[in-house]
């Protein structure tokens, strides 16, 4: 469908509908070659017979520092992520920086440091980069792009079109403590808590999940923008079937619920940087989910979900509260939806 | 978590039921409105239709500060903070709401300074650090809100701030009440009362719906449990035969309200003769205006106000489903040109709007899958 917005919004950087729409309506049919193809977190590229995962990724985030990491860490994670979730390990990355006239050299040092110390820990090398420098105004301190190429993993092939029905739903851990860690960091609000972003590259746990469960891995994806939420009514569209998640499964630290309780927001809603979803098959979910719960990081995996025939293109949630001992009662459940881009607070993109 | 997870355990709430369907006459069709939108976000939100009875029809009532607000004064809101100068805050609830000529997000995208403030003392403080602009708050809201708006209105005059003012949408609930007790297609059998807004009101002005209209009107928290709890506390009046107000949410509600609150309220604000409500029309002494002595302080006597009026666009069924008069996947538009990221009606907006309680959580739920979900994960 063409892109028919009149004008570009927030919600367009969102993560949410209004992203894809841009992407399918706009980006996807003039640029993209093969249009037909689901959009994954990275593209695969075959050269000279090998294949090979590229990704890309702009990072704009106000505080430039939070607690947990800061723009520099996440620039270098950021896309990390994205290969390792496409099945791929990061071998390069080239930078560009978009520097704010009147910048102060030691902030641009100290993300400098940061993006060095994230590639040590990542074992990946720099390998290129430009910068640019705009007026005063016309970007707030400094924005990062990074671009990654890597080897895609021989074991495991990631495909929407793979997923079957009784497919587990496997997450790396708990929820929301970045985009709340943001949103806290702003200091609009006046709230506190002893929270920090989940930042990390998230490689070596899947490597780890890789090793054991490889062959039973389907489909993986770190909910960045628009959260949990958003990546798995993703995953239901692409692959024509329901998900069906247990809401008291899904990990979720007491200061996320009650900020969340508090301002009226979903954490399944809300950004992570340091968490992946996985869809991985029946028989391979325990060995998955055990591979994680031994690498350092990946205690608090947990199977929160399965892949159901019905309903098409849909995710729901059982709620907390069941009526287990009535036959006369349902469980109850709600569907969800992805998120709508900004909202009554506006989620930080990233 | 204190205070939420009592009030989530699966075990009261399944008792809950079960007294909920032992109460519950089978030969009888219960239509009972919470009047809330907080409630009716509650209500999709944990599933809790779910498990109740089919005979007890909940009926989702006007209070939702958002959707009740006429296209109309989002307009005039938008012409004033197209002065040069001027920034617009409001909460995020209003940022999507479309206006004639689109949303105040639209607006922002072409160049109105549009703000999101999390409460009017926000707004204030933006005033105080924007010294060379003009700070408008955009205010909406029952009862709940006011007192807060009031208290910044005291405020503002007190530090004599002058590059701010509030353009005032607030309405009182009372009034919205009666008009849907007054039109003739409403059987409704008892109330759930609102919970935030009787934190400041109170319960005394809900009496004249028992006496007079002899319905039952329990005040409700926003838990699965509160709901079950003024669920069952409405049957049992129902059964007895009486009308009665009644409170389940003392931990949060004062029989008498909440009387600072009421106290600013009454310094800042006035009744306005009549003001136009989304759905149900002109409503006699429904909202409050700025007094004369804070007038320095009142956008619509600082700015030129056209003073639109609007109608709603002619598909979209918003009234009727303000008045529980229609569900909202009754509207044609529902769920295919209306949608919570393309709204046309404000109750698609609002997470406390119907449409959009409906369209997140119910829509699509396949009701067979309820039945066969059995364990899961």
């Amino acid at each position: 469908m063409r892109f028919r917005d009149p004008q570009i919004e927030m919600a367009h950087g969102a993560g949410g509908k209004a992203s894809r729409r841009l992407v399918e309506g706009l980006f996807a049919p003039l640029l993209f070659e093969s249009a037909g193809a689901p959009l994954g977190d990275a593209a695969h590229v075959r050269m000279d017979g090998s294949c090979v995962a590229i990704t890309t990724d702009s990072f704009v985030v106000k505080p430039l520092k939070f607690p947990g990491g800061s723009i520099g860490e996440l620039a270098v994670n950021g896309t990390m992520n994205d290969l390792a979730v496409s099945g791929a390990k990061g071998q390069a990355m080239v930078v560009t920086f978009v520097l704010e006239e009147g910048l102060p050299t030691s902030v641009l040092e100290s993300e400098v440091r940061a993006m060095s110390a994230a590639l040590h820990k990542a074992g990946v090398a720099m390998v290129g980069g430009d910068t640019k420098v705009v007026e005063r105004g016309k970007a707030d301190l400094m924005y990062i792009t990074t671009t990654g190429i890597g080897h895609l993993m021989p074991q495991v092939t990631i495909d929407t079109r793979s997923v079957r029905p009784g497919d587990k739903i496997l997450l790396s851990g708990p929820i929301g403590d970045h985009g709340i860690t943001i949103l806290l960091a702003r200091g609009e609000l006046d709230l506190a808590a002893d929270l920090s972003s989940d930042t990390r590259c998230v490689l070596p746990l899947i490597e780890a999940m890789v090793g054991e469960a490889g062959p039973g891995i389907r489909w993986m994806r770190d909910p960045t923008r628009g959260g949990v939420a958003t990546s798995l009514n993703e995953l239901a569209r692409d692959c024509g079937l329901g998900i069906v998640l247990s809401e008291e499964e899904i990990p979720l630290r007491d200061e996320v619920r009650g900020a969340c309780e508090l301002l009226g927001l979903d954490p399944l809603h809300i950004a992570n940087e340091g968490q992946f979803l996985v869809v991985v098959a029946p028989e391979y979910a325990d060995f998955a989910l055990n591979a994680l719960h031994r690498t350092e990081g990946g205690e608090d995996a947990f199977i929160i979900g399965e892949v159901r025939p019905e309903p098409a293109c849909a995710v729901l949630v059982t709620t907390r509260t069941d009526g287990r001992s009535s036959p006369s009662l349902s469980r109850m459940v709600k569907s969800l939806k992805p998120w709508h881009g900004a909202d009554s607070t506006s989620i930080p993109a990233m | 978590m204190r205070y939420v997870d009592e009030f989530r355990d699966p075990e009261l709430i399944t008792k809950a039921s079960e007294e909920i369907y032992r109460l519950a006459a089978p030969e009888r069709h219960y239509r009972i409105m919470e009047v809330c939108g907080g409630h009716t976000h509650a209500i999709y939100r944990f599933g809790l239709k779910d498990i109740l009875p089919s005979n007890i029809e909940l009926i989702h009532g006007p209070g939702c500060p958002v959707c009740v607000l006429p296209m109309g004064r989002i307009d005039d809101g938008l012409a004033a903070a197209s002065h040069n100068d001027v920034i617009f805050a409001a909460f995020g609830d209003m940022m999507r709401v479309p206006g004639t000529h689109g949303s105040p997000f639209e607006h922002k995208a072409r160049g109105t300074d549009v703000r999101i403030v999390y409460s009017p003392a926000d707004a204030l403080q933006l005033a105080r650090k924007n010294p060379d602009k003009h700070v408008m708050f955009f205010a909406i809201g029952f009862e709940t809100t006011a007192p807060s708006t009031a208290l910044t209105l005291m405020r503002a005059k007190s530090e004599g701030l002058k590059n701010f003012s509030v353009f005032c949408n607030h309405v009182t609930i009372i009034p919205a009440i009666r008009a849907i007790l007054d039109s003739p297609d409403m059987r409704l059998d008892g109330f759930i009362g609102p919970g935030h807004v009787s934190t400041v009101i109170g319960c005394r002005p809900y009496e004249w719906i028992a006496r007079n209209e002899h319905k039952p009107v329990v005040t409700s928290g926003f838990e699965p449990l509160d709901l079950l709890q003024s669920i069952v506390m409405l049957l049992r009046q129902l059964l007895a035969g009486e009308a009665r107000v009644e409170n389940q949410y003392k931990r949060v509600v004062p029989w008498e309200g909440n009387r600072a609150a009421l106290k600013v309220m009454a310094e800042v604000f006035q009744l306005r003769p009549y003001f136009e409500w989304r759905g149900l029309g002109f409503i006699s002494q429904s909202a409050l205006k700025i007094r004369d002595e804070y007038a320095e302080w009142d956008a619509e006597q600082r700015f030129p106000i056209p003073g639109s009026r609007v109608t709603d666009p002619k598909a979209a069924q918003c009234g009727e489903v303000l008045k529980g008069v229609l569900k909202p996947a009754q509207c044609k538009l529902f769920g295919k040109e209306c949608t919570p990221e393309r709204p046309i009606g404000a109750l698609m907006v609002s997470t406390e709007g119907s449409c959009a309680a409906y369209y997140n959580y119910e829509h699509r739920k396949a009701a067979a899958l309820v039945t066969s979900i059995s364990s899961v994960a």
